[in-house]
């Protein structure tokens, strides 16, 4: 009796613990082996790139190909225009999405339902489809070839927008009662009670439009015509295409050098980047 | 978390009536009113100028030919004609489909076998690097990632092809090949894309509870069984919204088959987006591209409306 459960529950469990253990780490090693390609290539002298077997450590590590990339693209102003373009998306973001968001969430207006429905159906609409209008609105705005053009259109977020209705939705309504007792305005009750609590659902809205917007390629790519107003991920497409010598260790240095920032955020933000793509299948 | 920080404002003063919000003055009223207004004019004022008028825009450029520099003249339906007697057209539409079959497919089914396996018994600190290793290659930019793969995927010096030669695989010719360019187009997205759903699983497994798989082994349910039966079923809204994602995702594909082989050998990996994105911004036909963009706005609608419709039969909630 007591043999048979045995080996029912051996069977229960299907793979053996390890065999299940081995699977996920071959499929982990698949999944950031190319990252760690990169980052040892990219500390190869440009001779050497080529060479296989792969060294996983380089022999004579160098800094040759970081050096050539600083030569051929100005690193400094890429990154310079991918921070303040990132950055200012990812404040713009948590600013209209928490201010939309308790709207949505805490106030009593007219067309509330459907206003939130044309906010929800937004997050639909593809951006390959609206973007030959739009190129030509930040025409029409002189906004084409700037950072500007590729900031102000990203601010309204419909995603952004649902997510922090969501979050003050999950927050008591007797604080805000009590407040408006002790004879706070609307204002004053958002300012003081509820905007302060808000925090880490902004913090969630920020990561996750830093990390989209830090790695766009497709808006930068048709708006942005001249090279000073390159963003890193189209500064790095053009070193793949201004080379053809086949240095491949230059390029895959500036990925390195267009990665790091990525890896902050994932390191620092992993945890809103990963509660932020959660709710986007648990809150609907 | 939050919640310790919420003073106990009620507790502090006793004795006030409970709900005087029902007869707030309309002063107030009209207070609210036009904090509403000021709150919500940056994101619908951003919506209605940058995506309202320009579906607006693309329907009606749709009707015109324009180069921008010529004023447009009035084209009625010759654009979408043009289109469909477009053979490079058609074939991204092809391409773009099946593309997405593939990328959906593979996506959810991968990012379900390993969500699956995380969830199994393991030390807590390995779960949580197995978590992180999955969804690391989210974080990085696709246009980056695709200039990688191009030099792992090469046919004469990539670490692929050296690493299938030590199981006696000739060299593949994964990018320059008809055939092999639009799987590796596929794996690329699938290798990035796969995190996503992946934690979508992840979570939608964390909400399935526990009672319900010790009832389930009570009654004889086993192995794959049991996942056939139990958790699939329970995890139908989370499979609804990955697969809903993934193919309107899918169907937006453009930096890897634009870094990785430019739509190529031939049209084999032209998608949809890229035809968009020639027809404007090189060949400045804009009338045309429009007409590009609404009809794949409308196969995204159509997809879309079909998979809700058919969820219905498979969909479960609790």
């Amino acid at each position: 009796m007591s043999q048979t459960t045995l080996s029912y529950g051996r069977v229960r469990h299907g793979l053996a613990p390890w065999a299940r253990i081995a699977g996920l780490t071959v499929c982990a090693l698949l999944t950031l082996g190319p990252v760690v390609w990169t980052v040892s290539t990219s500390l190869r002298t440009p001779a050497e790139a080529f060479d296989l077997p792969p060294q996983l450590i380089p022999t004579n590590p160098s800094t040759e190909a970081y050096r050539g990339v600083f030569d051929q693209i100005d690193v400094w102003l890429l990154a310079l225009n991918s921070t303040l373009v990132t950055g200012l998306i990812a404040i713009g973001q948590m600013i209209t999405a928490g201010l939309a968001g308790y709207a949505f969430a805490r106030l009593e207006f007219r067309f509330k339902k459907p206003l939130f429905g044309l906010v929800l159906a937004t997050m639909m609409v593809p951006l390959q489809v609206t973007i030959v209008p739009v190129f030509l609105v930040l025409k029409s705005m002189s906004l084409t070839d700037t950072l500007l053009g590729l900031i102000i259109p990203a601010f309204p977020t419909a995603f952004g927008t649902f997510l922090m209705r969501q979050y003050f939705l999950g927050m008591p309504k007797d604080l805000g009662e009590a407040a408006m007792l002790d004879g706070a305005g609307p204002w004053r009750t958002f300012r003081s009670v509820y905007a302060p609590l808000a925090a880490p659902g902004l913090a969630i809205v920020g990561v996750l439009a830093f990390n989209y917007h830090w790695n766009e390629f497709f808006r930068p790519l048709i708006l942005e015509t001249s090279g000073q107003n390159y963003t890193l991920p189209l500064g790095l497409v053009s070193l793949q295409g201004n080379l053809g010598t086949g240095s491949i260790s230059v390029v895959l240095a500036g990925v390195v050098l267009s990665m790091i920032p990525a890896v902050l955020v994932f390191v620092v933000g992993q945890r809103p980047l990963r509660e932020g793509i959660t709710s986007a299948g648990v809150n609907r | 978390m939050t919640n310790t920080q919420i003073p106990p404002a009620r507790a502090a003063r006793p004795g006030t009536p409970p709900s005087p919000a029902a007869q707030r003055p309309p002063a107030r009223d009209r207070g609210t009113r036009l904090l509403a207004t000021l709150f919500l004019a940056p994101t619908i004022v951003g919506i209605v100028v940058f995506t309202v008028v320009p579906i607006i825009g693309s329907v009606v450029l749709s009707l015109f030919h324009w180069n921008v520099i010529d004023s447009p003249s009035y084209a009625g339906l010759s654009n979408y004609g043009e289109v469909f007697g477009d053979e490079t057209v058609l074939v991204s539409f092809r391409n773009t489909l099946v593309f997405m079959v593939l990328a959906v497919a593979l996506q959810l089914l991968v990012a379900l076998v390993l969500a699956l396996a995380v969830n199994g018994r393991m030390p807590v600190w390995l779960r949580s690097v197995f978590r992180s290793a999955f969804f690391f290659p989210l974080v990085l930019s696709a246009a980056s990632i695709s200039v990688v793969m191009k030099y792992l995927f090469n046919q004469d010096f990539g670490v692929v092809n050296w690493l299938l030669g030590f199981v006696g695989i000739a060299p593949v010719p994964w990018l320059t090949s008809e055939n092999a360019a639009m799987a590796t187009v596929v794996l690329v997205y699938v290798w990035q894309q796969f995190g996503f759903s992946f934690l979508l699983f992840v979570g939608g497994l964390n909400n399935i509870p526990k009672e319900i798989h010790e009832a389930a082994a009570l009654d004889g349910a086993t192995g794959l069984r049991k996942h056939l039966s139990v958790t699939l079923p329970l995890l139908s809204p989370t499979l609804l919204v990955a697969s809903v994602v993934g193919i309107i995702n899918a169907l937006q594909v453009f930096e890897q088959p634009y870094v990785l082989t430019n739509g190529g050998p031939g049209d084999a990996t032209r998608t949809v987006v890229m035809v968009i994105y020639e027809n404007a911004f090189e060949q400045l036909r804009f009338g045309e591209a429009s007409a590009v963009g609404v009809l794949l706005f409308v196969l995204i609608m159509a997809v879309t409306a079909l998979q809700f419709r058919l969820s219905r039969r498979f969909v479960h909630y609790q």
